[in-house]
C-alpha cells in the first residue's frame, strides 16, 4: 500500500532528457549527492557562477560520459539542484563545472575548464589505495562519489563518557600498524587498528584520537629528498581535500570503495570495548593552496565564499599552508556544521579536536572575533550536544588563546601551557613550582570558571618530540625533512640527559627511562584530561626529528618490538594509566576549593614539600608534593583512597616528611620511579604498607605516589 | 550473473556465479526472494562468485533479513577467503551464518 503510494509521487519520474540520461528538477537540501528512489539528487551552491554543469563519469574513465548543464529554472537563489535517474550508485563519479568570472581582485577564480569536486561528496576517488601512482594527466583527479549510508549500527551509540574520565591516545592510522612488527594482517588501515583493540584495552586508554582521516592527497607537495633519495609526502594528512569523505587509502577495502563501512565497523568495535573515538579535524585550510595552488573544489566553486582573501584578492595565510578557510562566512559555517553533524550522526564520532582552532574565531577579514558565530553554533548545536569539542587554541598567524578560547561552557582545549611547564620542570628548571601546582590542579589559573575538564593535558603530541626524544635530544634533528633542519619548532624544552641521541651509557639510559616514567606519572595524576602520544608508552623514538609530517617510513611507523625492548616503560605506562582510571580522586570536574567542605578533617587538596604542610614555593625549589583527600573525590561526590604525590626534580635525593593520616589508615606505596623495574610500581590493590609512616626518601629526579588507606 | 535454483529436502539451494555488484544485485535480490516463497530455508552458494561489491553485500544482507523475518534460515556457503575478509573488515560477517560446503549446510537444517 505504502509502496504504491510512493510510486505515484510525480518527482519519481523524469521531465528532461540529455543524451539518453533522464533528469528533473531536484531538491535544494540536503547539499551534495543523495540517493533517492530511482536516482540521485544533486545540489550545490555558488554565489557568483553564471551557470553550473553536472559532469558524470563511469568510475575510472578518462572522459565523462555526459555533462548536463542545469537549466536556469533548476536554480533557486544561489543553488543548483537536479535529480538524475537510473545512475549506478556504485560506479558513478561526478563533478561540476562552474562558469563565472575570473577576477582575482574581486575574489573570483572561476575556470570552466576545470571539473570540480563536490564540497559535500561523501567519498572521493583518485587516491583509492595509499600511494598508488596517480595518472598525472587525469582531467579530474579527485572525483566525487556516492556512498551507502545504511550501516547497521545495531544498538551502538556514542559513548558519552564524562570528559574528565577519558585517557586519550593520539594516533595516526597508518603509523599505528604499518610497521611489520605490528603483526596485523591489514597493516596501516582502519581494519589494522581493529586488530589492535586488545592492545589498547591492555594499555588502559579509553579514547582514541585519530590524526586526520578526511580524504587528503598524500602526493600533495611531494618531493624527493636530495640527500637520501627518499620520497617526502603529505604523510600526516593535515590538508583536506574534502570534509565529508574518509581517507580511502586508510581502508584495506578502499580499493573496493568500502572505506565507509570499514571505518564504521572500526568505530562500532571500539565503542563495544568502551573506547571513544575523537577525530582531529582540519577546518582551517584546504589542499588548494594559494593563488599558485591547484583548483580542486572550493576555489572554482566559490572562491570568495570559501576563503579569507586580502583586499587584493590573494589568500590570507593564518594556517601557514597557503590559504585560510573562511569559517565565519555564514555559508562556510553551515558547511562545517553539516559536516560535524554528519560525522556525529553517521559515524557515531564521540568528539572532535580542531586543528589550529583559533582560526575558527577569526572574522572574514582575519581579525579575532569576540563572539565567533561558528564556535557558538557548534557549542549550542543539538546534534553535537554530547560531542567533545576540543580546540588547538592557537594558529599560525600568532593568535594564542590557551585559557581564553571562546568556550560557551562547552569547548575544551589543548593545554599548551601544561606541555611547556611540564617539560621545563622535568628538565630541571627552577622557579616553576607555583606553575606546576596550577598544572597539577587542572590549571585553575587558566580555566577559573571552566573547570578542570577545559584542559587537555599533554606533554607530547604528533607535533614535536616524542617523550623518549624529549629526554634524548637537546636539539631537533630534522635533516631528513629536506629543509636543512630549518623546519620544526626550536623551543622544545628538552634535555638529552647527558648525551645527544642514542648511547650505550647505562646511567643515561636509566635516567631517560626514569624521566619518561616521571612524565607519565605527573600527566596521569594531574586534574584535567590526559593525552598520550602513540608509542610514548613504549619509548618510541623519531631520532630527534620533531616534525615528521612527510615520512612514510620508520620515522613514523610504530615499532611494536619496543614493547619488549622497553618492557619496563610499557608495564609502567599501563600501570599508571590504570591507576588514574581506578582513582576518582584524580578526576574532578570542578576545581579544588582548598577547603574541607566534606568535614573529613583534611582539605580536598593540600600542598607539601620536604616538610609536610609546608611546600617550598621559592625560586630555587624543584620539589612539590600534593595530597588529595579521598573524602573529596570527584568533587566530593564519591570517596577514594587519599593520594599523596611527591615530585623531586632536584639532582639529589631528598627526604620528604609525610602528612599524618587519620587513625586506622596508613601509607602504602604505589609508585616510586627511582626504583628499578619491576619495583617501580605495585599492582593496584596490592600496594605494600610503608615501614616508615613518617617520611620517605625521594631519589634524584623521581616521583613517588603513596596511598592512604 | 548466473543464478541456478534447486531444491533438496525442501531446502532451496541458490547457486550464484559471477560478480554480485550494483549491476547484478537487483536481479539476485528479486530471484532469491521470489524463490524463497517456496521455502524459508535457503542456502546461497557463493563458491563460484569471484567478487561481492558494496552493493552486493547489501543485497545479501537484505535477502538474509527478509527471509529471517519469516522465521526462515539462510546459510552462505563457499565464501572465498577474499570475500570473507572483506566481509570481516566491513562488519557484514557478523550478520551471516557461513558454512563451508553445501553438504554441511544441508545437514545443519
Amino acid at each position: 500500500m505504502a509502496e504504491s503510494n510512493f510510486d505515484t509521487r510525480i518527482d519519481y519520474y523524469p521531465t528532461h532528457e540529455h543524451e539518453g540520461i533522464k533528469y528533473r528538477r531536484g531538491h535544494v537540501l540536503p547539499f551534495g549527492a543523495t540517493m533517492v528512489p530511482n536516482g540521485v539528487n544533486f545540489s550545490i551552491y555558488s554565489s557568483a557562477a553564471y551557470s553550473c554543469t553536472l559532469v558524470l563519469f563511469e568510475k575510472g574513465a578518462p572522459q565523462p560520459y555526459t555533462e548536463i548543464t542545469f537549466p536556469e529554472e533548476f536554480r533557486i537563489g544561489n543553488t543548483y539542484s537536479m535529480i538524475v535517474f537510473d545512475l549506478d550508485f556504485e560506479t558513478l563519479e561526478y563533478g561540476y563545472r562552474m562558469d563565472g568570472p575570473f577576477e582575482p581582485e574581486a575574489g573570483h577564480r572561476f575556470d570552466k575548464t576545470k571539473i570540480l569536486s563536490d564540497p559535500y561528496a561523501k567519498a572521493i576517488g583518485g587516491r583509492d589505495k595509499w600511494m598508488d601512482p596517480p595518472d598525472w594527466d587525469n582531467i579530474y583527479p579527485h572525483r566525487s562519489r556516492l556512498v551507502f549510508e545504511d550501516f547497521d549500527w545495531e544498538t551502538d551509540m556514542p559513548l558519552e563518557t564524562p570528559i574528565e574520565d577519558l585517557v586519550v591516545y593520539e594516533a595516526h592510522v597508518r603509523s599505528f600498524t604499518k610497521h611489520d612488527s605490528s603483526g596485523v594482517k591489514n597493516k596501516g588501515t582502519f581494519a589494522g587498528i581493529r586488530e589492535k583493540i586488545p592492545y589498547l584495552l591492555d594499555l588502559g586508554i579509553n579514547c582514541l584520537e585519530l590524526m586526520p582521516i578526511y580524504e587528503f592527497d598524500e602526493y600533495e607537495h611531494s618531493k624527493t629528498n636530495p640527500e637520501t633519495g627518499e620520497m617526502l609526502i603529505n604523510y600526516w594528512g593535515y590538508s583536506t581535500l574534502n570534509f565529508f569523505a574518509p581517507k580511502s587509502g586508510y581502508a584495506a577495502t578502499g580499493k573496493y570503495g568500502m572505506q565507509v563501512d570499514e571505518l564504521k565497523t572500526l568505530i562500532k568495535e571500539l565503542h563495544k570495548n568502551g573506547i571513544e573515538v575523537l577525530l582531529d579535524v582540519v577546518f582551517n585550510h584546504t589542499a588548494e593552496g594559494d593563488h599558485r595552488g591547484p583548483t580542486i573544489s572550493f576555489k572554482g566553486i566559490d572562491n570568495n565564499t570559501y576563503y579569507m582573501l586580502t583586499p587584493e584578492g590573494y589568500y590570507f595565510n593564518f594556517s601557514g599552508t597557503g590559504n585560510t578557510l573562511n569559517c565565519n562566512h555564514p555559508v562556510v559555517r553551515s558547511m562545517v556544521l553539516d559536516c560535524l553533524r554528519y560525522w556525529a550522526s553517521e559515524y557515531h564520532i564521540d568528539g572532535f579536536r580542531f586543528d589550529l582552532a583559533a582560526i575558527l574565531g577569526r572574522a572574514q577579514d582575519g581579525s579575532p572575533l569576540n563572539n565567533p558565530p561558528l564556535l557558538e553554533s557548534l557549542a549550542y548545536d543539538p546534534v553535537l550536544a554530547k560531542c567533545k569539542l576540543i580546540a588547538e587554541a592557537w594558529d599560525a598567524g600568532g593568535l594564542y588563546q590557551v585559557g581564553s578560547f571562546p568556550a560557551y561552557g562547552r569547548w575544551a582545549e589543548w593545554n599548551g601551557k601544561y606541555r611547556d611547564t611540564l617539560r621545563r620542570f622535568l628538565k630541571g628548571e627552577e622557579g616553576l613550582v607555583g606553575e606546576l601546582s596550577q598544572r597539577l590542579q587542572g590549571s585553575p589559573d587558566l580555566y577559573s570558571t571552566r573547570g578542570t575538564a577545559a584542559g587537555i593535558n599533554f606533554i607530547t603530541c604528533h607535533d614535536g618530540f616524542t617523550l623518549y626524544d624529549l629526554f634524548a635530544y637537546n636539539e631537533k634533528h630534522n635533516e631528513a625533512n629536506g629543509e636543512n633542519n630549518n623546519d620544526g619548532n626550536n623551543d622544545n624544552f628538552s634535555w638529552n640527559c647527558g648525551w645527544e641521541g642514542e648511547t650505550d651509557d647505562a646511567g643515561i639510559n636509566t635516567l631517560r627511562h626514569r624521566q619518561i616514567k616521571n612524565a607519565l606519572t605527573i600527566l596521569m595524576v594531574s586534574q584535567g584530561i590526559p593525552m598520550i602520544l602513540m608509542g610514548d608508552e613504549m619509548g618510541r623514538t623519531k631520532y630527534g626529528n620533531n616534525n615528521t609530517y612527510c615520512h612514510d617510513n620508520d620515522l613514523n611507523w610504530l615499532n611494536w618490538d619496543l614493547t619488549e625492548k622497553n618492557a619496563d616503560l610499557y608495564y609502567f605506562a599501563r600501570h599508571i594509566i590504570n591507576f588514574r582510571r581506578n582513582h576518582p580522586v584524580l578526576r574532578n570536574k570542578d576545581h579544588f576549593r582548598n577547603s574541607d567542605y566534606k568535614g573529613t578533617g583534611y582539605p580536598d587538596i593540600s600542598f607539601h614539600g620536604t616538610q609536610a604542610w609546608n611546600a617550598d614555593w621559592s625560586g630555587s625549589s624543584r620539589v612539590l608534593a600534593i595530597m588529595l583527600d579521598g573524602g573529596h573525590a570527584k568533587n566530593g561526590f564519591t570517596t577514594d583512597d587519599t593520594v599523596y604525590i611527591a615530585i623531586n626534580m632536584h639532582w639529589e635525593a631528598l627526604p620528604f616528611e609525610l602528612p599524618h593520616l587519620p587513625e586506622g589508615k596508613s601509607w602504602h606505596v604505589s609508585v616510586n620511579t627511582d626504583m628499578p623495574s619491576p619495583y617501580d610500581f605495585h599492582k593496584l590493590n596490592s600496594e605494600p604498607v610503608m615501614e616508615n609512616q613518617y617520611s620517605c626518601i625521594l631519589g634524584p629526579r623521581s616521583v613517588v605516589i603513596l596511598l592512604g588507606k | 550473473m548466473q543464478i541456478d535454483i534447486n531444491t533438496e529436502n525442501s531446502i532451496l539451494i541458490i547457486t550464484l556465479k559471477g560478480s554480485i555488484d550494483s549491476k547484478t544485485a537487483s536481479e539476485v535480490q528479486q530471484k532469491v526472494l521470489e524463490a524463497s516463497v517456496e521455502s524459508d530455508n535457503v542456502i546461497i552458494d557463493l563458491t563460484k562468485v569471484d567478487f561481492v561489491s558494496s552493493a552486493g553485500l547489501r543485497v545479501l544482507l537484505m535477502v538474509y533479513r527478509q527471509i529471517k523475518s519469516k522465521n526462515g534460515k539462510v546459510i552462505l556457503v563457499g565464501v572465498s577467503e577474499e570475500i570473507t575478509e572483506v566481509m570481516e573488515m566491513t562488519g557484514f560477517i557478523n550478520f551471516f551464518e557461513i558454512i563451508d560446503t553445501v553438504t554441511n549446510a544441508l545437514s545443519s537444517f
